[in-house]
């Protein structure tokens, strides 16, 4: 067989070799962080932005885009630490309701033909409304099987790994390998010919958004998990960060490109940033602009490879 | 007759029947005690997102895809680099402006810059060049919260015949656009690449060209009123932008401004930002939290959207 | 193959189509058998691909019936017609770019679902790439948009003979070979006779002459929206489908008079694969050809290399009049008149802000010239019809000062009356000094310039000159002959 690299594993190569390299620098600087609790200090966070990533990328592999992420995100948190820890029943309807709205608001963006961003932006009023009506000040408390399960010690690897390691893989096995994962993302390639072949694009982008509130769901129960108490802003951030780590991990914005094992190294990546300059003895001002400067450089490198690829084959 | 028929067709002139509305609800219930007041912090209020929103309004305008989402990182740093430059001196003042302009222009350059050199859609650019501009708002400010100098203090919580000085400020600004978007050569170009770039290629604008000063223009609105907002609030805060990313983005949807690009309007802006001001104040008056303004905020969104959708040009 | 041996495997009867005042297709009648290959052949509007779209159920016919095995489908669609094992291989790429090739092969056959779909998915596609390309070397866990062209066309033409569930019968096949090279063309035209011999049917289209002559069973002539000939492919040669192709000299009347413009200079240059290009002023040059060889991607180089992005030019170099008015023509939500004004702002224009007295004034003058049809020029563009909204683009092209008008077949759908007064003026300004590029896809325009370029396979084969420029030649650059 003759070897053949595809662009998808170029777009991923990038983003592990970011990756790798931030986490090195790290090591050289702090040889202590190679321990168990070094790991899990450095990573501590990723796993609810990999989560909000996950979510994210689903909506972007339809072509859209969640503006509404963190303030849902948020939501969820204070729903986790409210209801879901004093009345466990009624927390769970509250969270599979909320994932059927998010089932909803794909088909009424389908149906109308509206755009995503101002449809999400709404929501995000919307979801910020209820979490500060859950929540006016912060408090709250995590459920205890969500905190013994954020807090676990597994052997080998800390929990932050682990569990990335796992969204990764469950992830991937929904959005790459499963019927539905190619149907999304047919639909954000070329949409007309998924529809001439029979398909409901409707249905699948009810699908589409549906999964990536189940996750996004997800997401803000961990976050409780790590964060013990919860508020109406905890997640704002994430909006933000959850497009940054799609795209950082190779995803694009039009055309169904995504990759779940990319995004959650994106998010990964995003997480590190920050530790990173601490050990750098850089005062942690400049966290958020690392992250900005990781997605420009590896967008720039990302444009390099393709300039360089093309170059190569083109004709 | 005729004329109700034609305003009524001006996609601004449902923000504003909203804005009377919600004015006349809350004054009800005051007993009209304090029209005067509620009409002038309204004013003031709305004028920073007038400002912010007129710059992203343009960007908008541009065509789907155009968003600016470094304008509250913008005002954040145009507001703390130049309150540490005036260093509460009066002297400074002029300095400090141009600074603030300098810095939206900066900001500008780069986020098109980026667009155009990694050929990444404009949000994208925004994000990142935002996540920089946050951070170098951080590293400036330190903490420290300097007083502006004491004219501006005075000048931004004033105001000339019973009008607010910072909503005399945005409606200058108002009219400037009005101006560029009506009467200029650059009003139309933009307008015809929001509704197709490449007709607007083809009929021989430099599209590239356009763009690039929209961005700028943009950010150095964004600057001009985290200059103000940080003059008017006594001092620089490092979130004080915050508010302003999906707040300029929602007074423009509410405003009538097409969201598929081409077509926008200022008035609409007006209507939209007191309007949004407004509602607070209503829902406060009746004794309803923030949550229930948010949820509503949001809501009203997306009924305007749902409403705007459904009369689609392109659908005929 | 089941036992319906002499019934069509689809039938349309007497059917017609229009779109606005076009005639697409005006009655017309075609069987496919069972175990055939039907060559079709025609030049730009002829009603080719509007028929293709009727057989597999894109399009209804306004007027006309369509059977399969013998009886009557009323309600016949894109669905309908996939359960009948209709496929069609568009000249457009249908697949998913951002999938792979299994990946396709699983959004094109709903039916494949379930656990291990992937297996069954690899079998389905690799048995049908093995079958018609031996030898293809395609992984088929790549990604589709990172093949090549002819990659993607090959996979797109295996999927088409693929059996997943629904055994396809009838293959439509339009210009299959277009980026696959001669060996490759090869052992398609082999396997589509394997598939004839073996009961199924294929509508092939193509411009390769001898490809069709020694593929096809039966061979049809269409031109106008009428089939004009049908006979067995034995019977054809190249030479006489060319002339099939053609019509009774018509349109002589419009000719224009020879002009001798060899002394003008040169206002347009470009040199790429094929024969150069070089336009000079005053003159009219036709690009010609069959639909999609290259013309449109000339044009727009020619306006890429004349205009600018960054700064406005004071003189514009180059105008444009685009043919597809919704993709890069009109500006819908604007009114006539600024629709008309543009391209020619700067001349109305004192220090950036627009004289709107002026603007007017020259919309006016220009609805008056061109005749636009309409009591308000202030109404929205939307407002007119097709043809005055073609006027508009016309206008705002010719109302710059730009020396050079690049025409992008803006006459399609455009009714004869309008297409009369347009002619008129662009024969008035070239006489003026205004050198116009017109692509156009109907053979009445192309004979109407002064010199004709035709394209094939996105270079340019052949230059005509004066009394060259004729419909035959045209056709014979148009369709490959195997000598050329």
């Amino acid at each position: 067989m003759r070897l053949t690299v595809s662009a998808d594993a170029v777009r991923l190569t990038i983003p592990a070799l970011a990756l790798t390299l931030l986490l090195a620098a790290v090591f050289w600087l702090q040889p202590r962080a190679m321990s168990y609790i070094g790991l899990n200090l450095l990573f501590n966070l990723a796993v609810p932005i990999a989560l909000a990533t996950i979510a994210q990328m689903l909506i972007m592999a339809v072509n859209d885009l969640d503006l509404s992420m963190g303030s849902f995100v948020s939501f969820v948190a204070c729903v986790a630490a409210t209801f879901l820890r004093d009345a466990p029943l009624v927390g769970t309807l509250i969270l599979a309701g909320v994932v059927i709205v998010y089932s909803v608001l794909g088909i009424v963006i389908h149906l109308r033909n509206l755009p995503s961003i101002v449809v999400s932006l709404g929501m995000s009023f919307v979801w910020a409304g209820l979490a500060v009506l859950l929540l006016p000040a912060p408090g709250g408390q995590a459920p205890d099987w969500v905190r013994a399960l954020m807090t676990m010690k597994p052997p080998i690897a800390p929990m932050a790994i682990v569990a990335s390691i796992a969204i990764a893989i469950l992830a991937h096995l929904i959005v790459m390998r499963s019927s539905l994962g190619v149907v999304i993302r047919g639909v954000g390639g070329n949409e007309r010919s998924v529809e001439r072949a029979g398909w409901s694009v409707l249905a699948t982008r009810a699908g589409a958004y549906g999964l990536a509130g189940i996750f996004a769901v997800l997401a803000g129960i961990a976050l409780v998990g790590l964060t013990t108490s919860a508020d109406a802003n905890i997640a704002l951030r994430y909006t933000l960060l959850s497009i940054a780590g799609v795209i950082l991990g190779g995803g694009e914005f039009i055309g169904g490109r995504v990759s779940p094992v990319g995004a959650v190294i994106g998010a990964l990546t995003l997480t590190l940033a920050g530790s990173f300059l601490s050990f750098l003895r850089i005062s942690p001002d400049w966290q958020i602009g690392a992250q900005g400067a990781i997605l420009i450089v590896v967008l720039a490198l990302r444009l390099l490879l393709n300039r360089i690829e093309s170059g190569e084959t083109g004709r | 007759m005729k004329t109700l028929e034609r305003l009524s067709r001006r996609p601004w002139i449902w923000s504003w029947v909203a804005v009377f509305l919600v004015w006349f609800a809350t004054i009800i219930v005051t007993g009209g005690a304090s029209t005067l007041g509620l009409t002038q912090a309204a004013l003031t209020f709305a004028a920073f997102s007038i400002i912010v929103g007129i710059g992203q309004m343009f960007v908008i305008t541009l065509g789907p895809g155009n968003v600016d989402l470094s304008v509250p990182s913008t005002m954040t740093l145009a507001g703390t680099v130049s309150l540490k430059l005036m260093d509460v001196d009066n002297g400074m003042i002029l300095p400090g402006l141009v600074v603030a302009v300098l810095i939206g222009v900066a900001v500008g350059l780069l986020n098109y810059g980026l667009i155009k050199a990694l050929r990444i859609p404009p949000i994208i650019a925004t994000l990142s060049m935002s996540f920089i501009v946050q951070s170098a708002a951080i590293w400036t400010n330190r903490g420290l919260r300097i007083k502006p100098p004491g004219f501006l203090a005075e000048f931004t919580t004033s105001g000339t015949l019973g009008v607010p000085n910072v909503a005399i400020i945005a409606l200058l600004i108002s009219l400037g656009a009005w101006f560029l978007l009506e009467r200029t050569i650059y009003g139309r170009w933009i307008s015809a690449i929001g509704q197709s770039m490449p007709a607007a290629r083809m009929a021989g604008i430099p599209v590239d060209g356009t763009r690039f000063v929209t961005y700028v223009f943009c950010a150095v609105l964004a600057a001009l009123a985290g200059y103000l907002l940080a003059c008017f609030s006594g001092g620089a805060a490092l979130n004080m932008g915050s508010e302003y990313l999906l707040m300029s983005i929602a007074v423009v949807v509410l405003g009538g401004t097409a969201v598929a690009g081409g077509d926008s309007n200022v008035p609409g802006i007006w209507g939209a930002s007191l309007f949004m001001y407004l509602v607070v104040s209503m829902l406060n008056t009746y004794g309803l939290g923030a949550g229930i303004r948010l949820i509503m905020t949001g809501l009203i969104i997306i009924s305007v959207i749902m409403l705007a959708g459904g009369r689609q040009p392109g659908a005929r | 193959m089941t036992g319906n041996g002499s019934k069509a495997v689809i039938e349309v009867a007497d059917a017609k189509v229009s779109f606005g005042a076009v005639k697409a297709l005006d009655g017309v009648t075609l069987a496919i058998m069972p175990g055939e290959c039907l060559g079709l052949v025609g030049h730009n509007g002829a009603g080719k691909s509007t028929i293709v779209s009727v057989i597999n159920g894109g399009l209804t016919p306004h007027q006309g019936s369509i059977c399969g095995d013998g009886e009557i489908l009323a309600r016949y669609g894109i669905n309908a017609a996939r359960a009948r094992g209709v496929r069609c291989v568009f000249q457009e790429l249908s697949l998913c770019p951002n999938l792979t090739v299994i990946e396709n092969a699983r959004v094109l056959h709903r039916h494949l679902g379930g656990f291990g779909w992937r297996t069954r998915a690899k079998e389905v596609v690799e048995r049908s790439l093995d079958a018609v390309f031996p030898g293809h070397g395609i992984a088929s866990d790549r990604t589709v948009g990172d093949l090549s062209i002819a990659e993607r066309q090959m996979v797109e033409i295996a999927m088409a003979f693929s059996d997943a569930g629904t055994t396809p019968r009838l293959i439509i096949l339009d210009e299959p070979t277009s980026s696959l090279d001669a060996s490759l063309a090869d052992r398609l035209l082999a396997h589509i006779r394997r598939f004839v011999a073996a009961g199924g049917s294929v509508i092939f289209i193509s411009h390769i002459l001898h490809e069709i002559l020694t593929t096809a069973n039966r061979i049809v002539v269409m031109k106008d929206g009428r089939i004009v000939a049908e006979r067995p492919a034995a019977v054809w040669t190249e030479q006489s489908l060319v002339e099939a192709m053609g019509s009774v000299v018509k349109g002589e009347a419009h000719r224009r008079k020879a002009r001798d413009l060899a002394d003008a200079p040169v206002v347009v240059e470009q040199t790429g694969r094929g024969m150069p290009f070089r336009a000079r002023r005053g003159e009219i040059v036709g690009l010609a050809g069959l639909a999609g060889h290259g013309q449109t991607r000339m044009l727009m180089k020619l306006h890429a290399t004349a205009s600018a992005d960054w700064l406005p030019r004071r003189d514009p170099a180059i105008a444009f009049v685009a043919g597809d008015r919704r993709l890069n023509g009109i500006f819908e939500l604007w009114s006539i008149l600024k629709n008309l004004s543009i391209a020619s702002l700067g001349d109305l224009a004192v220090r950036g802000v627009v004289n709107s007295g002026a603007e007017t004034e020259r919309a006016g003058e220009w609805k008056r010239r061109i005749e636009i049809r309409t009591p308000d020029m202030a109404n929205r563009i939307l407002s007119l019809s097709g043809g005055n909204q073609q006027k508009v683009l016309f206008a705002r092209a010719l109302s710059t000062r730009a020396p050079v008008v690049l025409m992008d077949d803006p006459m399609r759908g455009v009714d004869v009356g309008t297409k009369q007064e347009v002619y008129e003026i662009v024969r008035q300004e070239a006489a003026q000094g205004r050198t116009f590029v017109w692509y156009s896809t109907e053979m009445e325009e192309v004979c109407l310039c002064d010199r004709v370029y035709v394209f094939r396979e996105g270079a340019i084969v052949a230059e005509l000159a004066g009394d060259a420029v004729t419909e035959e030649n045209i056709l014979a650059a148009s369709f490959r002959a195997e000598a050329a």
